[in-house]
């Protein structure tokens, strides 16, 4: 059975890669989840903004006690490479160094200078795909949407021309029109897009008044959105695509390639349940597969892609819209 | 020629080439020689080859000695090997030196000429140390400059393989081991060339071989001894010619040619002035500026003092010459005169015997430029002229003023010879603007620009916190040979305004010099707002006057502190030494590579800086005539004592250097307690007290640093002539009605560092504000004067009404140790200033040297002090590598004096009343209440013994102080206690005398800037250690605990205050000795100083520094004497560790390393930790000495 995919023109043993998560952080757990079987990685993102803050504070700390009195010049040996991105580019170079599968790095930039300089050190330290993470909440109100667009096309631009290796991108669900979105993106550069990027809203706790924060896992019903898109876009998309949140189980896995996405990228699922289910994943898949008679993934991914024209499409989903609104309610007085 | 232009320092310029002439450097810190030791080690790190390809072993010691050692050993097993020393470490070595000469081995021992410690320890330049080492039988070979230090160390080398004699290379410590000037590398290849490798082979055929074994290094009696003590001489006979051989060889190599002694002057000098070192520069320019000014006059330098030629000197010296002045940069108190001096008459006696000199001149000597002291063009001049004289002054001093032997000779201040093209520049700064680093960078682009040459010197105070800088910087377009301070300078810049208030910024202005001053009051306003006698100044010498407000453009950007970017931009742009563009160019390429490996924020911070600063530059329209009224404020208050206002308030307001001989003390005895007058006012935001939050708990006391925070408690009527702003409270205590409680915050002399602000648990139901909060200080600062005098008056808390065993208590107990020079958020302090609270009016300190000698113990900022009754704190440092045997001393001699003491009143009993020696000899002294009547009936007993005049009475008198119960404390760091005097303090533990060691484990060398200790964690990178250190750290609790009769305990104020209170007390009063570790954080820990005692107890949650306490007197009753105070880890060693940037940054340096360290080092703090609670839950009977215990 062959069970090979091919992402971000990255040959991968299988469709089940590891996404950003804390699971992806250091090299330890980023070897525990190669180990484990991912066949492919993307490195937890590098977040510009942290990098800058820590890059201040440190160098306050280096400086501390720096040429103020005659007996020491400075209280650290002379080393190079101390700056926290070195840190993280020591992580990326050592684990594709070692990973044995391709290690992809993420990247959240938060100036269009950031975006650059990170994407082409990480491509230096060995990334095999850089994931440009356009995690963003536009919460000011004169920003609109096309502004939004157009920055991340930018920077999608930008970054494609100065690196060699693939880029891809993660996008937000949250667009008036994602298909035209990811066409324009496919059309700027883009190797591939993972859809969607979780948001990790803040709830509200009543008693305290205060917010919520902290890591709320996917949970199975999630799948769906980005299930319908890669069912809608995979046809017509010269990108690859990836489904990131939901999957959770071999059979997500199948329904993901069903709709046309090239890879299914999981993290909460191995959050709760470790590394090593990506085995189970795996193995579940290869059982679905077998009981369909299926040979190689090429032989049905995408066969549930949405094959008609936009306006079949539409009308497909406005029906089921439509038949799911103005089904019989259950009777609830029971 | 293969050479290029470079800028380095000299110590640097000395290493390169140590570096790649060696296979072993054995090294050890110490000032000024400790950055070649470090640039060898961190080439070794890097895997820097020497010139045969390989990387050289550079192994740390545990002290010089132990290098000595090392060296020999590794000599004579044939490796060539070096070793970088100074001062007190050239002396450890002396033994080794001896026996390496003796054997005729060939090595170079490259030394940063420094003072030795006599009346006081200093660590700046001479020759003392060079002139103690001169009967080892080292050839010794003195470089004058930069880049006659990297040229002659090569020579060294060279010449030592070719005479088997060992060599000492010297560069005078600070003025060439730490001046930046221009020079040309000698390149590998040349060094190559320099080196005979058949001269390598026979090196190595000479060492220890069991293939072709013999015996070296016997013991001989009276028949052969002295004999093998003359085989030497014909090795030394060559040595001259050697060098001399290799200087030429050096010549033809790189077209510099050197000779044993280098003259310079007229061929028919009538005068002649002879120096080593530096000073040779100085003497040589002044002497080139005489001779075109008319005169006949010459210089001398000795470059090969041992073994010293006559016949090349005789060669060298004109024969016109009639009189000759020697310099020695030394003291030999008794010589009849000093060596130098003395080897010039000596060879010149024998030289006019023996027909190799045709006459006899006159010759005197002097002394110059002892402890860095400068030496300028002036006073060389003031020694020619001295020779014009027909009975010129001997034995002469020069530089000082001497009116006590009245041995100096008056100079000319204003005496100038520098050229015209020599562009010369002086930067006022404070250590934390970064004003040096500035200027390093600035004589690198000076120096780059073809066809020029750039000089820099630094000059430090040495606070560890708000330590002013002052950079001299000159340029040029012809070699800079000016190693001294420059007082002429074309350009001065401030940078820090209230200096204006402090020192004298513009009296070494040129006139129509520009001035740069960094001022928060625009170019309109700032006239009004400098003193008057500034303004004369600017005024009367035509100053060109810019302003800048840096530090609010620095602010703004989000430097901080920093200005030096932002001034060393308008530097350029005022100077003018390049065209604008290539100057932003050259800084911003400068930034770059000093802040590219920190990330690229701060390199685009600090361009943005370059870019702001001109903008922000204006010059001020200076009125034809000063009319300010601002007076230049006293240095210290006019209550101050005499001496204070005669010596150490010169020394502070920088002019120590013209204080008379007769007003220094002559055997180094000082008054402690002069910080009190410094009022630094480093400090922008201070912490201020809210009386209504506060819970009076002490806990910000007591781990404030440098006891600013005071805290009484009084009757509500002394409040009635309070200051409107004075605080207070009522006390939060039951049984205290009518009672007031005030915490008063010495703003003048807090750092701001933070801590007791993070330490106040009293937390503010808004979740972030708390009973204190730091605050700006300018607007509170003068009422906070009003209201500290208002303060001093009110009663000190009764001590023997304290509880003095909880932090609340303590809070009452006078500091004796205040406003220390350590950094801000030390983590030493705190413990000084509990041991001075607990015992300090009866305490007596052996401080080893390092940061608490340094921040204590640096004149003229005495910490240590007496209180109100003139009682207190008895504070000396004896040496690095001694002071537990010194703390020994004191006991012995406190022992014996008490005894006598008991002896003789027990004799006098009759004659000063029973009642009164019972009364003396049987007193308990534990509590503060036993003291205070022992020390009412000792002063009734001066008093009768006063009154009796009688010799017995006389020797009784004389001894009566000991009846007081002494407390004996030895002070040092991991460095001192782990490595240099671990032999000295296991002895000094192990004689059962009543001695209290405390241990401040930075662990690393922190004064000398974080080098590795056997203190130094598992995991951690230090000097030394920068891969990270690869073995745990020494457990020298453990080791202590084995003797069984040693108090032992482990503290971390920030984790247990009241633990370690407790262990004070108890190991004081446990009689016999008592040794305490004390977790001290440390900027070399790359930690966030504010949070600093939060990492304590990280560390100690983390299990990586259990508290705990191992008490004899214990076992004595059946129980178990070690007590674990804290609890089994909570936390991982990785939520301590990764919190501190010397662990941190293995994990970008080297990452798979730093994982494995982190496992091991996780793995040792678990094993010792279990090791520890296994003994907790021993029985008493199974801990040593059970033999006591035998009948």
């Amino acid at each position: 059975m062959d069970i090979r995919t091919n992402y971000l023109g990255l040959n991968l043993a299988h469709p089940v890669v590891a996404s950003a998560s804390p699971l992806t952080a250091d090299l330890e757990s980023i070897l525990r989840v190669a180990d484990a079987g991912a066949s492919a990685i993307v490195m937890a993102s590098v977040f510009e903004e942290d990098i800058r803050a820590e890059e201040l504070a440190e160098a306050a700390l280096w400086e501390t006690g720096e040429n103020s009195q005659p007996e020491a010049s400075g209280y650290f040996p002379t080393m190079h490479h101390t700056a926290p991105l070195d840190g993280r580019l020591a992580v990326l170079r050592n684990a594709a160094e070692r990973a044995g599968v391709p290690i992809i790095a993420s990247l959240n930039g938060s100036t269009p200078a950031g975006w650059l300089r990170f994407a082409k050190d990480m491509e230096q330290a060995g990334a095999a795909a850089i994931e440009l993470n356009f995690w963003h909440v536009p919460t000011n109100p004169d920003e609109t949407g096309a502004q939004v667009e157009e920055r991340c096309i930018q920077v999608l631009r930008d970054v494609r021309a100065q690196v060699k290796v693939p880029v891809s991108v993660k996008l937000s669900p949250f667009l008036s029109a994602p298909g035209n979105m990811v066409k324009r993106l496919a059309e700027s550069g883009a190797d591939g897009i993972v859809l969607f990027n979780s948001f990790y809203e803040p709830g509200l706790r009543s008693i305290t008044e205060s917010a919520e924060t902290g890591f709320v896992p996917s949970a199975a019903y999630e799948l769906r959105l980005p299930l319908m898109w890669a069912a809608l876009l995979s046809e017509h998309c010269q990108a690859n695509l990836a489904i990131s949140g939901g999957v959770h189980s071999g059979l997500d896995v199948a329904k993901c390639l069903l709709a046309g996405a090239d890879v299914a990228m999981v993290a909460s699922v191995l959050l709760q349940k470790g590394p090593q289910y990506i085995s189970t994943l795996v193995e579940e898949l290869q059982r679905w597969m077998s009981e369909q008679k299926l040979g190689s993934v090429a032989a049905f991914k995408g066969r549930m892609a949405a094959k008609g024209t936009a306006i079949q499409a539409e009308d497909f989903l406005r029906k089921q819209y439509r038949h799911i609104l103005s089904a019989r309610l259950p009777d609830i007085s029971r | 020629m293969t050479e290029h232009l470079q800028t380095m320092d000299g110590n640097t310029s000395v290493a390169h080439i140590a570096y790649r002439v060696n296979e072993v450097c054995a090294i050890y810190p110490i000032t000024p020689s400790s950055p070649m030791a470090e640039l060898a080690d961190t080439w070794s790190d890097q895997g820097v080859q020497n010139i045969w390809g390989e990387v050289p072993v550079v192994q740390e010691m545990q002290a010089e000695g132990g290098a000595a050692g090392c060296v020999h050993g590794a000599l004579q097993t044939g490796a060539l090997t070096t070793t970088f020393t100074a001062s007190q470490g050239l002396m450890l070595m002396l033994p080794n030196m001896f026996k390496i000469a003796g054997e005729l081995t060939s090595t170079v021992f490259y030394v940063a000429a420094r003072a030795l410690a006599a009346g006081a320890s200093s660590i700046f330049g001479d020759h003392q140390d060079i002139m103690a080492a001169r009967s080892t039988g080292f050839a010794m070979l003195g470089a004058g400059s930069v880049q006659e230090s990297h040229d002659l160390a090569l020579i060294a080398q060279a010449a030592t393989l070719a005479a088997r004699v060992p060599f000492i290379h010297f560069a005078d410590g600070f003025r060439t081991s730490h001046e930046y000037n221009s020079l040309s590398l000698v390149s590998d290849d040349v060094i190559r060339q320099m080196i005979d490798d058949q001269l390598v082979h026979a090196h190595r055929q000479r060492a220890l071989n069991p293939e072709h074994p013999f015996i070296r290094g016997t013991w001989q009696n009276p028949d052969t001894y002295f004999q093998t003590r003359e085989a030497v001489n014909p090795f030394y006979a060559r040595v001259p010619a050697l060098v001399q051989e290799s200087m030429d060889k050096f010549a033809s190599l790189t077209g510099r040619q050197y000779n044993l002694y280098h003259y310079v002057g007229a061929p028919d000098a009538e005068r002649v002035v002879i120096s080593m070192g530096s000073g040779s520069e100085v003497v040589r320019e002044t002497a080139k500026w005489l001779n075109a000014h008319g005169e006949k006059v010459g210089a001398l330098q000795v470059r090969l003092f041992r073994p010293f030629s006559a016949e090349h000197f005789l060669k060298a010296l004109p024969a016109s010459v009639k009189s000759i002045a020697v310099l020695d940069r030394t003291k030999e108190p008794g010589a009849p005169m000093e060596p130098l001096h003395a080897d010039v008459v000596g060879v010149l006696v024998e030289g006019v015997a023996n027909n190799q000199f045709s006459h006899m001149p006159r010759v005197i000597g002097g002394r110059y430029g002892l402890s860095s002291r400068d030496f300028s063009p002036a006073m060389a001049r003031a020694i020619f002229d001295e020779l014009k004289k027909p009975t010129p002054k001997n034995h002469f001093t020069v530089g000082i003023i001497d009116d006590v032997s009245h041995t100096h000779l008056e100079y000319d201040e204003t005496f100038d010879i520098e050229p015209e093209d020599t562009v010369r520049c002086l930067f006022y700064g404070l250590g934390a603007d970064g004003t040096v680093g500035a200027n390093k960078n600035s004589v690198k682009i000076l120096s780059e620009k073809p066809g020029w040459y750039a000089q820099a010197y630094f000059d430090y105070d040495s606070h560890k916190s708000g330590a002013e800088t002052a950079s001299h910087l000159r340029f040029g377009k012809s070699p800079i040979q000016a190693p001294y301070l420059i007082r002429h300078a074309d350009f001065v810049a401030c940078h820090k305004f209230d200096f204006l208030f402090r020192r004298d910024i513009l009296g070494a202005a040129n006139n129509g010099a520009t001035f740069l001053l960094n001022s928060p009051y625009a170019a309109d306003k700032v006239w009004e707002q400098i003193p008057r006698k500034v303004q004369d100044q600017i005024a009367g010498k035509k100053l060109r006057f810019f302003v800048i407000d840096a530090s609010d453009v620095a602010l703004k950007l989000g430097l901080g502190p920093r200005v030096n970017t932002i001034l060393q931009t308008c530097f350029f742009h005022l100077s003018n030494v390049l065209p604008p563009d290539e100057a932003i160019a050259a800084i911003k390429d400068s930034i770059q590579k000093t802040y590219g490996a920190k990330g690229d924020t701060v390199v685009q911070l600090n361009f943005r800086a370059v870019d702001a600063a001109v903008a922000a530059l204006h010059e001020v329209t200076v009125p034809a005539k000063a009319e300010g009224t601002l007076p230049m404020p006293p240095v210290v208050p006019v209550s101050a004592p005499l001496f204070v206002q005669q010596v150490t308030a010169e020394i502070m307001a920088g002019r120590g250097e013209n204080i008379p001989v007769s007003r220094i003390p002559a055997d180094g005895t000082f008054p402690g307690g002069t910080t009190q007058y410094e009022k630094r006012n480093i400090a922008v935001e201070v912490p201020i007290w809210n009386p209504d939050t506060c819970i009076q708990c002490g806990q910000c006391s007591i781990v404030c640093p440098h006891s600013v925070i005071r805290a009484k408690t009084y009757e509500d009527k002394d409040l009635a002539n309070a200051p409107e702003s004075f605080k207070s409270a009522p006390v939060n205590a039951r049984g205290y009605p009518d009672t007031r409680f005030t915490l008063q915050f010495y703003v003048e002399d807090c750092t701001g560092c933070g801590v007791c602000v993070e330490n106040c648990p009293a937390i503010n139901s808004d979740g972030e504000t708390r009973a204190i909060n730091m605050g700006e200080k300018l607007p509170i600062l003068e009422q906070e004067r009003r209201n500290i005098a208002f303060f001093e008056h009110l009663p000190e808390v009764d001590r023997a009404a304290i509880n003095e065993a909880n932090v609340r208590g303590v809070q009452f107990l006078e500091p004796l140790f205040e406003f220390s020079g350590a950094c801000a958020g030390c983590g030493e302090t705190p413990y000084l200033k509990l041991i001075s609270q607990l015992f300090g009016d009866r305490l007596q300190i052996a401080n080893a040297t390092g940061c608490s000698a340094i921040y204590a113990g640096n004149t003229p900022a005495h910490a240590w002090k007496a209180n109100a009754q003139g009682r207190g704190v008895a504070w000396s440092n004896s040496l690095f590598e001694d002071n537990a045997e010194f703390g020994l001393g004191f006991r012995l001699a406190a022992d014996k004096q008490e005894s006598l003491a008991r002896q003789l009143l027990q004799k006098q009993a009759d004659s000063v009343g029973q009642d009164l020696a019972t009364a003396i000899l049987n007193a308990p002294q534990v509590t503060e209440s036993e003291f205070a009547l022992q020390r009412a009936r000792v002063s009734a007993l001066r008093n009768k013994l006063a009154d009796m005049n009688t010799p017995e009475a006389a020797m009784l008198l004389s001894v009566a102080d000991f009846l007081i119960r002494r407390s004996i404390w030895i002070v040092g760091g991991d460095g001192w206690a782990y490595d240099i005097d671990y032999g000295g303090l296991d002895h000094v533990l192990a004689q059962g005398r009543n001695v209290n060691v405390i241990v401040l484990d930075t662990e690393v060398y922190s004064n000398t800037g974080g080098q590795s200790s056997k203190a130094t964690p598992l995991g951690a990178a230090a000097k030394f250690a920068a891969g990270g250190k690869r073995v745990p750290r020494k457990d020298l609790a453990l080791q202590t605990i084995a003797y069984g009769n040693v108090y032992v305990a482990q503290i971390a104020l920030g984790a247990n205050p009241e633990q370690a209170i407790i262990a004070m007390r108890e190991a004081e009063a446990y009689e016999g000795p008592s040794l305490i570790l004390a977790y001290s954080q440390c900027i070399a820990h790359g930690i966030d100083m504010r949070t600093g005692m939060k990492q304590q107890a990280r560390a100690v949650a983390s299990g990586y520094w259990p508290l705990f306490r191992f008490d004899p007197t214990m076992r004595k009753s059946g129980l178990n004497p070690f007590r674990l105070d804290s609890t089994r880890p909570r936390i991982p060693l990785e939520d301590y560790a990764y919190r501190e940037l010397r662990y941190k940054t293995l994990t970008r340096t080297h990452p798979q390393n730093a994982a494995h360290l982190l496992d091991q080092a996780q793995a040792a703090a678990n094993e010792r930790y279990r090791i520890y609670e296994d003994m907790a839950a021993r029985d008493g009977s199974r801990f040593l000495p059970h033999w006591e215990d035998v009948n």
